[in-house]
């Protein structure tokens, strides 16, 4: 029952958001964002270490259709249903003055949309049933459309049209794939969508690879990937920071969460059989994500561009079929959430006190606002995977395994790490560092409310940098379950 | 020549049928014999309540039907074996009754055009003369509307309960002539309106002709017009095959044309522009409806031994019905002519539905079939598009309804509440999950995909994701663009638009969320009688 709560806490709360007065909304919004980071929190002590599916409730949907009303949570899960219910709260708090600002939709629209899409992503993680995921994955598209287009610079209603075209490009291709599934299902006796029921079935190769493809594409554009990635930089930069932190720390994790629930534990034949296509995307994504990254001028494309790098870690992870690499791939989707959130939250901030998103406009800020530029550089310095801090592990383990997988690989992957650095210290360099700019006021530091936003994040990057067993705890006996449905055994390495 | 037997009439399982007629007929009377002051009520009412009754009726009906011949499909065979009350027939009955009810409540608007009706108030008087002068000034309004409408209703309930060949032309010409006539009428931009209706004439006499001489040449090939000898013919293998191919082509090309389909769909944006917005609501969910219930009970029961030889006919035609639908729809800049050109790209999609025939025995348990997909589709379709264009008929400015879609900017800011609905028919037309449309495009892929089309599923939805581009773009201007000069406005509809509205989206929400029960009840219609 908790995670059905959990579910619909915050549609509860996005349809009272919409309906309270505007005095309220704010207060109505965030009081139901903590009572889900709450229910989350209920769950995760529900939930005891292991394998499997836990939590889990079933009930008949569409009779007729094989669907199921079915959820549940493994290590995976948990992770992301955790990261989510974290992020939106803080998200809300960032937006508390931005999305009443003029020229925004108001903050009522913008609480009400982020529950919604709270909501969706979190029946996301916790869907058991194929049809029950794909119907809340493309639910989500619609707050996340609303978001983007009603909040942020001009020009954003054509970069959400943008994105919303290639989100339900991949879902449809995707919804190709889900019937696949349904006619497989019939074919082998009585049509179910219920994953449980899915992975009983052995289906042929042929049709493993056709499935594995409509799949592949619609989480590669989630994800995103190289080359479906360019909905990306024009959506972080249109779009109010904390619209980019629900879309890229959260939403796009669907799609790597995609990866590993349906193409590796569905079809783990066809995944093996795409695996050099899929790993050198992963290694295009990581170069070119981090080369166009350091060429951008406005710094929120560049945050958005660096994750198109990270993304490609993620996947790289996931497609060398290893215990190190899957460990690295999900610990990576965690760390990114929290370390990109950062990033995004404080160059929003900074560009609300300097006007201009445009690095060339900027210089100078960490003598007026050294705790804003302390903020600045350790999200820098997490990005470019600096030890101590949390992504340097989920980034090592990834570059292990890629070198476990083929030397090429792993030398390939290594380079993003020196890009990265590369990125992360010159954007510091050119905004942070250097003479005043001429005729820019001052900028003000941050005050104690935007403190208070980034400092839990801040200790988090700390706290799994330097002690990441919680998550490693959760984490190991999904991938051993994962490993196994694809044949291969905890040490590592095909057999 | 074989002697005339008078044939028995089944009235209890033609209630619906007879009743619906009944009120057409008694419609004329009253335009003949009341006065001026009292038509409008009494023929609503009359309208309303032939439809309600003849509604009951086919729930009655529904409840006593019998298995039909020790078969698997449950039904009778009325008026000599004319007309097939089964399940199929009683469930498209009862979404025609209630769309046509959507459709009268939409017809009695008065609100919206300051205390008038949409339809022209002499439409003999030319336009721009003094005697249509007159007739405005005169506050006049056609009320023979009505009973049009409910011989097209007849029309629509007849044609796809056709048993044989002569009795599905008749009911094509019943429900075809009336919606010609109702084109004509609108109020507003009355020459407009009129081309359509002339065009729409022409058309569909020219289609009419192509379905009878199919039915000639399959007569010639069967020697019997109704559908049980046609298909003994075609298992049997008797007969001149080349009658029965050409035959087959010919009666396709006069169904497809009122389905709207690729390459017979160049009426439809003319006409669902130039019609008074409610007529154009009631006939493109009603004549849809209609007409794939007629193309199912042809293709299956008369021709199913001779799949081979129409299938790749309607792959072909499906295919190229979504891409030209929804391609062509991104170019308009008219809202009604982007409905029409999405209207045929959905004929494209429930033709998907119609190609995935599979025989009962090759169906796991279960699992959903061909008819089920198609009548569960043909209900989301009817009731989203019969709410989007009572919408259509809200937004207004000084010269009648805005439908150039570029004044619509701002309209989400101006009016949400008709924003949100309108986009919330749009995304049900896009087949966005949690609305009627995705169950329906779920279910007709499905069933194409177990039949081993996978080219027609694939191209399907590559269309899909044009055409979702199509609904998305008009939500981004609602949204997202700033309004054109003063922006549109809503004119507040009475109680009778306003629920047509409130219910289309209800049902649009309730078959997304919880399909179930109507998919049920499209499964328990279960196959056409034979």
């Amino acid at each position: 029952m908790i995670l059905t709560v959990l579910i619909l806490l915050p549609l509860v709360g996005a349809l009272v958001t919409a309906f309270v007065p505007a005095a309220l909304a704010r207060l109505v919004g965030l009081g139901f964002a903590a009572a889900t980071l709450v229910a989350g929190i209920v769950a995760a002590t529900q939930y005891t270490v292991g394998g499997g599916m836990q939590l889990t409730e079933t009930r008949t949907w569409i009779e007729s259709l094989g669907v199921h009303y079915a959820l549940g949570v493994d290590g995976l899960g948990l992770l992301m249903v955790l990261l989510t219910v974290v992020l939106v709260p803080i998200v809300l708090l960032a937006g508390w003055h931005e999305s009443d600002a003029p020229g925004n939709n108001g903050a009522k629209s913008f609480f009400a949309w982020t529950l919604a899409l709270e909501a969706m992503s979190l029946a996301v993680f916790t869907a058991t049933d194929v049809l029950l995921f794909y119907v809340v994955f493309e639910a989500t598209l619609i707050p996340a459309y609303f978001l983007i287009g009603g909040f942020g610079r001009a020009g954003r209603g054509r970069a959400a049209t943008k994105f919303l075209i290639y989100q339900l490009a991949g879902g449809l291709i995707m919804l190709a794939s889900v019937i696949g599934l349904y006619v497989v299902s019939a074919d082998a006796g009585s049509p179910s969508f219920l994953i449980s029921d899915l992975a009983a079935i052995d289906i042929d190769e042929t049709t493993q690879r056709w499935l594995f493809v409509g799949f592949f594409v619609a989480f590669a554009i989630k994800a995103p990937m190289f080359p479906v990635h360019t909905w990306l930089a024009d959506t972080t930069e249109k779009a109010t920071t904390g619209t980019s932190v629900l879309l890229v720390c959260i939403l796009d994790k669907i799609g790597t969460f995609g990866m590993l629930r349906f193409c590796l534990g569905l079809l783990p034949d066809a995944s093996q059989w795409a695996t050099p296509v899929v790993v050198v995307l992963a290694l295009v994504s990581i170069i070119y994500g981090a080369l166009v990254a350091i060429g951008q001028d406005d710094i929120l494309r560049l945050i958005g561009l660096t994750s198109l790098s990270h993304f490609g870690f993620i996947v790289l992870g996931i497609f060398v079929f290893s215990s190190n690499g899957s460990t690295g791939a999900i610990l990576y989707m965690v760390n990114h959430g929290i370390a990109t959130a950062l990033m995004f939250l404080v160059a929003g901030f900074l560009i609300h006190r300097t006007g201009t998103a445009s690095i060339r406009e900027m210089g100078g800020v960490e003598k007026a606002a050294p705790v804003l530029a302390g903020f600045f550089l350790v999200g820098g310095l997490a990005a470019a995977g600096l030890p101590g801090l949390s992504p340097f592990v989920s980034e090592m383990l990834v570059i292990i395994a890629a070198f476990d997988h083929h030397w090429l690989v792993g030398s390939v992957a290594v380079l993003a790490i020196v890009l990265a650095a590369f990125y992360a210290l010159w954007m510091y360099q050119r905004t942070m560092t250097g003479p005043d700019r001429v005729g820019m006021a001052p900028v003000a530091d941050l005050d104690r409310r935007e403190v208070g936003i980034l400092a839990p994040l801040l200790l988090a990057l700390v706290l799994f940098g330097f002690y990441p067993m919680p998550l490693l705890d959760v984490i190991n006996p999904f991938v051993h379950d994962s490993l196994a449905s694809v044949g291969i055994g905890q040490e590592g390495g095909p057999q | 020549m074989t002697e005339f037997v008078k044939p028995s009439i089944e009235y209890f399982e033609l209630w619906p049928l007879l009743v619906v007629f009944g009120v057409a007929c008694l419609g004329v009377v009253v335009e003949a014999f009341l006065p001026r002051s009292v038509r409008y009520t009494t023929q609503v009412v009359l309208a309303l309540g032939g439809l309600v009754l003849a509604l009951v009726g086919v729930v009655l009906v529904a409840q006593d039907v019998q298995t039909y011949d020790d078969g698997a499909a449950r039904g009778v065979l009325a008026v000599g074996g004319t007309i097939a009350v089964d399940g199929p027939s009683l469930f498209i009955w009862g979404l025609v009754l209630a769309l046509a009810i959507a459709g009268v409540l939409l017809f009695a608007e008065r609100h919206l055009d300051g205390g008038v009706s949409a339809f022209a108030g002499q439409a003999a008087a030319v336009p721009g003369t003094d005697a249509e002068t007159a007739s405005i000034a005169a506050n006049r309004e056609h009320t023979e509307v009505y009973p049009l409408m409910m011989f097209a209703v007849f029309g629509m309930m007849l044609f796809p309960a056709a048993n044989d060949l002569l009795t599905m032309f008749v009911g094509l010409e019943i429900l075809s002539l009336p919606l010609y006539l109702l084109s004509g009428l609108a109020r507003r931009r009355r020459l407009l309106s009129q081309e359509a209706a002339l065009k729409y004439f022409l058309l569909g006499a020219f289609s009419s002709g192509f379905f009878l001489y199919g039915a000639a040449l399959l007569y010639g090939f069967a020697g019997s017009l109704d559908f049980a000898s046609i298909n003994e013919a075609v298992r049997n293998d008797v007969g001149n095959q080349a009658l029965l191919l050409i035959g087959t082509g010919l009666l396709s090309v006069g169904l497809l044309f009122k389905v709207g389909a690729v390459p017979f769909q160049a009426w439809t944006p003319d006409v669902y522009q130039g019609a008074p917005t409610p007529v154009t609501a009631f006939m493109a969910a009603g004549t849809k409806v209609a007409a794939f219930g007629a193309i199912m009970r042809l293709f299956y029961v008369a021709l199913g031994a001779d799949r081979w030889s129409w299938q790749p006919m309607l792959w072909i035609i499906a295919v190229l019905s979504m891409f030209v639908g929804a391609a062509l729809a991104i170019t308009q800049t008219d809202i009604k002519r982007l409905l029409a050109y999405s209207s045929v790209a959905h004929t494209g999609f429930i033709l998907t539905g119609v190609i995935g025939l599979q025989a009962a025995d090759q169906l796991a348990v279960g699992e959903i079939s061909s008819v089920q997909a198609v009548l569960f589709y043909l209900a989301t379709y009817g009731f989203a598009t019969i709410g989007a264009f009572a919408v259509v008929s809200l937004v207004r400015d000084g010269g009648g309804e805005t439908t150039a879609i570029d004044r619509w900017a701002g309209l989400g800011k101006e009016s949400p509440v008709v924003a949100a609905v309108f986009a919330f028919f749009l995304l049900a037309m896009a087949g966005i999950p949690l609305t009627s449309g995705f169950v329906g495009k779920l279910a007709v892929f499905s069933v194409a995909l177990a039949a081993g089309a996978w080219p027609v599923v694939v191209a399907a939805v590559l269309a899909s994701i044009v055409a979702a581009y199509l609904y998305v773009r008009v939500i981004k201007v609602m949204y997202f663009d700033a309004p054109v000069g003063d922006g549109p406005s809503v004119a507040y509809p009475s109680v009778l638009t306003a629920t047509t509205i409130a219910v289309g989206a209800a049902i649009t929400l309730v078959l997304g969320v919880l399909p179930g029960p109507v998919l049920d009840l499209a499964a328990v219609a279960g196959e056409f009688i034979r």
